[in-house]
């Protein structure tokens, strides 16, 4: 067996581990056991990733197997990773890490919520290794339909509302991606040849005709833009973020939502480099407003997760937008964004869990000075918004300039104009990343009652120091990721030519 | 006369005359064992009966027979379908063993199984003709004793209500279809599909007449929309063990007779019985969600959601194609787990406290977390939420109705699986949501439920990540040669 379907076993021997723990101890042993094995694996399939292509293998997928599910529609299990997708993975085990510390006291029925993360991150990988589309499919509605019974039972506010909001606007979603995929794997092959759901063979053939890209790009794109929180289909994310429970909030904004980007990457463009080209300019304008509204959107915002979920909305916008440029430096430097978007909105939203946990208030009018009460926390709070404003050595810094270096490559006024309004957004970050940190942290203790109020414990600590020294490191040593990626991106970007 | 006519007659009918010999037999047990055997072992007598039909007539053979001069034709497919039916009917066997050994009951425990067990010989002769006299028999064989099933509760006024709607529409239709079938001789000078199939072939007034009068006829027994109106009142007054046969295994075997027919029958005409069906399946579809939405009683929310269903069935009627036929056959047995599933915990929970409503359920899986899985299955398996089986049979049945060009019509569907998300969610909303001070009690299913609803959940599971069964099923559509 390949040792990449490990990623889909080893969630699901943890769920069966967790099926049969008897108590919290016993839960948390499993969850720690199995997240920190998913963690080794992923570190270990980027050094062997590596190793492969030091050692001269040029394949486009490696680690490729493939084994005959549904032999009459020509479906197969196949997976294959290359330097994107595993960037992807490690994202995908960081968080899974991070997030068992952040819910280490999650109550009630605390053996469900464990069994339903698992089942969600089988789904986020099993999206990530596979390039089939039928399996890829199924996968990324597999990671959707957890979040409902995530929010709905261990949710707080308008939890019902935002877990049925989120998931049907995501399943929305996915309708308009079956129909498209059903689209693409009936135009998959040249007359006469058998029909494949293989993303590379699809590829190879190059046969969907131009015509009919133009109405299953669309289709495509939007599907897994709405996952992606492309304006107007952006409204999920700040109700759902908002009334998710801390470890929810981290793996949906941190690895969920890069579902969309990935997929707008692997089967929109992909597959589709001439409609991708054609319409580009619809779905610039779309991004575009996505960025700039977010950002404007989250400086009004009093509740700190919805500032955070609608800073989720722009950065995400800025994922999709720079995969829209269509060139290797403007997308490599959105799976940067993805990456580092990632790991510094799940460490906000870590923090953001911790904060609530002690002052059960999410309002920034009712708290302040946290500085003098809860230092630590505090200390990490200015570390993840300085790398949302993009300050150098963090990720954020890495992955913006790279965008807009990127982006800036295209010479035309259309490209132009929007590069520099996507630009706006890194002063209006600052803006609302300053506002926060000065009323929160630094201002005057608004509850005398919060005096009384403890620092991180341990696990809080683990959990968010694992996340701040992935930021920093990406920040510091950019060079192994960016060019792990851009080399992948190569192949895409040469079908764009 | 030549005995080895009769041999033949054994050999090819051996499904429905092992299901005769069944009932038989089921009769003399019910007249002559003791009491106390009848209590304890009927309903694993009817289902061993079953059981042994199934294994020795229904398993799919290699070649097409006909018989009574072609008026009969089984073939690999037709076994292959008589045996989902057999499947699903021992399944309702399982669940409705504690209310059929109920007090008010047991004196009807013999009519019960015996009156099922020939409508199911009914929808045998259905899925099996050749010719629209024997369809016809068939279709008044399977529905007349299913309006005393309906009935079947004395002592309840609304089980009487909904025995005579359902009759009244059952013969309404009946004759609708029979007037269909006579304008159809009219024009063919036969009723053999083989010969409509050449005959019919110009389209004019009788003709397009008698196809709509056919179609709304089988229309009826599938409740598409707009004949659609009986199937709450019944469904909901209707004893639940009764309403999940008609749900499933009454509109599968519909479903199939119906795709027969007009695959067989009105072939060179195909694209106009599509252009009817299109409508029809966006009606039915929409209409059947949007009115499930507001239902509160579950039996009657069953009820809508099954009349949606029926219209992703027809996809596969719509595909008009090999691939059309394997996609319904697969839809029809995953959707027989599935809804059997949520009839199962139903039946449970009706059993012990008489409450159907939604609100009912309210925080059950803090006090039956077993029996709120399997409904959560259930509902997530006829929402088409993968990794259970629903997902793969809409993705199948979708694919064949996109391979054969119908996107717009597909894009509707897909629109409307999120509406039956919707409320499909609602119900798994109430049983782990919803707060609730006093909850069902814990509920202790007997041997026979709990054997059903542990197969059903192990079909939700299995039937789609087991490739084996679609790929089965595939290969035997292709020996039909559409």
């Amino acid at each position: 067996m390949n040792f990449l379907s490990l990623f889909v076993l080893i969630p699901i021997l943890m769920m069966a581990g967790l099926a049969i723990a008897r108590n919290m101890k016993e839960i948390r042993t499993v969850a720690v056991t199995f997240s920190a094995l998913q963690l080794g694996l992923a570190i270990y399939t980027v050094f062997k990733y590596l190793s492969e292509r030091i050692a001269g293998n040029t394949e486009e997928m490696l680690f490729q197997a493939s084994m005959m599910w549904y032999e009459p529609l020509n479906i197969h299990y196949s997976v294959g990773v290359d330097g994107i997708s595993i960037v992807m993975i490690l994202l995908t085990a960081i968080i899974v890490f991070a997030g068992v510390f952040a819910s280490w006291k999650i109550e009630p029925l605390s053996k469900e919520f464990f069994l339903w993360l698992t089942l969600l991150s089988i789904g986020v990988y099993g999206f990530f290794i596979s390039i089939d589309l039928f399996t890829m499919f199924m996968f990324y509605e597999v990671a959707l339909i957890p979040m409902y019974l995530l929010i709905g039972v261990w949710g707080s506010g308008k939890k019902n509302y935002s877990a049925m909001k989120l998931t049907l606007m995501l399943m929305g979603g996915s309708a308009l991606l079956m129909l498209g995929i059903l689209g693409i794997y009936y135009h998959s092959a040249p007359e006469g040849q058998p029909l494949t759901m293989n993303i590379l063979e699809i590829a190879n053939n190059n046969a969907i005709p131009h015509d009919w890209q133009y109405f299953l790009f669309p289709l495509t794109f939007v599907g897994f833009g709405i996952l992606g929180a492309m304006f107007p289909f952006h409204t999920w994310s700040p109700d759902g973020h908002a009334s998710a429970p801390t470890a929810v909030s981290m793996l949906h904004a941190g690895v969920l939502m890069k579902l969309g980007g990935y997929g707008c990457f692997r089967v929109a463009i992909y597959l589709m480099p001439f409609a991708a080209q054609e319409l580009s300019w619809i779905f610039l304008i779309l991004t575009g407003i996505s960025v700039v509204y977010g950002a404007f959107s989250a400086c009004v915002q009093t509740d700190l997760k919805y500032i955070n979920a609608y800073s989720s909305v722009s950065h995400c916008g800025l994922v999709l937008f720079a995969i829209l440029m269509l060139n290797n430096t403007a997308m490599t430097g959105a799976v940067m964004q993805m990456l580092s978007h990632g790991l510094m909105t799940a460490l906000f939203f870590a923090l953001i869990g911790m904060i609530y946990g002690r002052t059960h208030t999410r309002d920034i009018r009712e708290m302040g000075g946290l500085m003098q009460i809860m230092p630590f926390l505090s200390v990490c709070y200015v570390i993840a918004g300085l790398a949302s404003l993009g300050l150098p050595g963090l990720s954020g810094f890495v992955a913006e300039m790279t965008i807009f270096v990127g982006s800036f490559q295209h010479t035309d006024t259309f490209h132009r104009v929007f590069t520099i309004v996507a630009c706006c957004s890194i002063v209006i970050t600052a803006v609302y990343i300053l506002r926060v940190v000065g009323k929160l942290l630094y201002g005057a203790v608004q509850d005398e009652h919060h005096r009384q109020l403890t620092d991180a414990t341990w696990w809080e600590r683990l959990s968010a120091v694992t996340l701040i020294i992935c930021v920093a490191a990406i920040g510091c040593f950019p060079g192994w990721i960016s060019n792990l990626i851009s080399n992948s991106l190569n192949a895409i970007v040469e079908r764009l030519s | 006369m030549d005995l080895s006519q009769y041999t033949l007659i054994w050999e090819y009918m051996q499904p429905e005359l092992l299901l005769l010999i069944a009932t038989v037999l089921l009769f003399f047990i019910d007249l002559f064992a003791s009491p106390r055997f009848l209590d304890k072992w009927f309903s694993a007598t009817a289902c061993f009966l079953l059981a042994v039909v199934t294994i020795l007539g229904c398993i799919p053979g290699e070649a097409t027979h006909t018989l009574f001069g072609g008026m009969f034709i089984s073939t690999p497919m037709t076994t292959a379908m008589k045996m989902v039916l057999n499947i699903g009917t021992i399944l309702i066997l399982l669940q409705a063993h504690t209310w059929i050994n109920s007090e008010a009951c047991k004196v009807r425990r013999g009519e019960f199984y015996e009156l099922m067990f020939f409508t199911l010989f009914g929808m045998y002769l259905m899925i099996s003709s050749g010719h629209f006299l024997i369809f016809f028999i068939g279709l008044e064989t399977a529905s007349l004793p299913i309006a005393a099933l309906v009935a079947f509760n004395k002592q309840g006024g609304d089980s009487y209500e909904s025995g005579a709607k359902y009759l009244f529409n059952a013969v309404f239709s009946s004759a609708i279809f029979l007037m269909g079938i006579s304008f159809m001789y009219a024009i063919g000078g036969s009723l053999y599909f083989v010969d409509i199939a050449t005959v019919a072939t110009t389209h004019t007034a009788l003709f397009i007449v008698a196809l709509a009068f056919i179609i709304t006829g089988i229309g009826f027994k599938l409740s598409l929309v707009p004949f659609h109106l009986w199937t709450a009142d019944v469904y909901q007054g209707g004893p639940t063990a009764v309403t999940a046969y008609l749900s499933v295994i009454s509109k599968g075997a519909a479903a199939f007779a119906f795709l027969w027919v007009l695959f067989k029958t009105f072939s060179p005409s195909h694209e106009m019985w599509q252009g009817i069906l299109y409508a029809l399946i966006i009606l039915t579809i929409t209409l059947g969600n949007l009115f499930a939405i507001r239902q509160k009683d579950l039996k009657r929310f069953l009820a809508f959601s099954s009349i949606s269903q029926a219209g992703y069935i027809m996809l596969g009627v719509m595909a008009y194609s090999a691939q059309g036929l394997t996609a319904l056959v697969y839809y029809i047995l995953v959707y027989i787990f599935s809804n059997l599933a949520a009839f199962g915990v139903i039946a449970a929970i009706e059993n012990k406290t008489g409450k159907v409503n939604m609100d009912d359920y309210n925080g059950l899986y803090q006090t039956n977390p077993k029996l709120s899985l399997a409904m959560m299955l259930a509902m997530f398996s006829l929402a088409g939420i993968p990794p259970f089986a629903g997902f793969f049979s809409k993705f199948f049945i979708f694919a064949s109705a996109v391979n054969s060009g119908f996107y717009i019509l597909v894009l509707i569907a897909l629109i409307n699986t999120i509406i039956s998300l919707y409320y499909y969610l609602l119900v798994v909303k109430a049983m782990f949501i919803n707060p609730n001070e006093n909850p069902i009690e814990p509920i202790k299913t007997d041997c026979y439920g709990r054997t059903g609803l542990v197969i059903c959940v192990a079909g939700i599971l299995l039937l789609g990540i087991a490739s084996c069964v679609y790929g089965y099923l595939s290969g035997l559509s292709l020996t039909v040669g559409i």
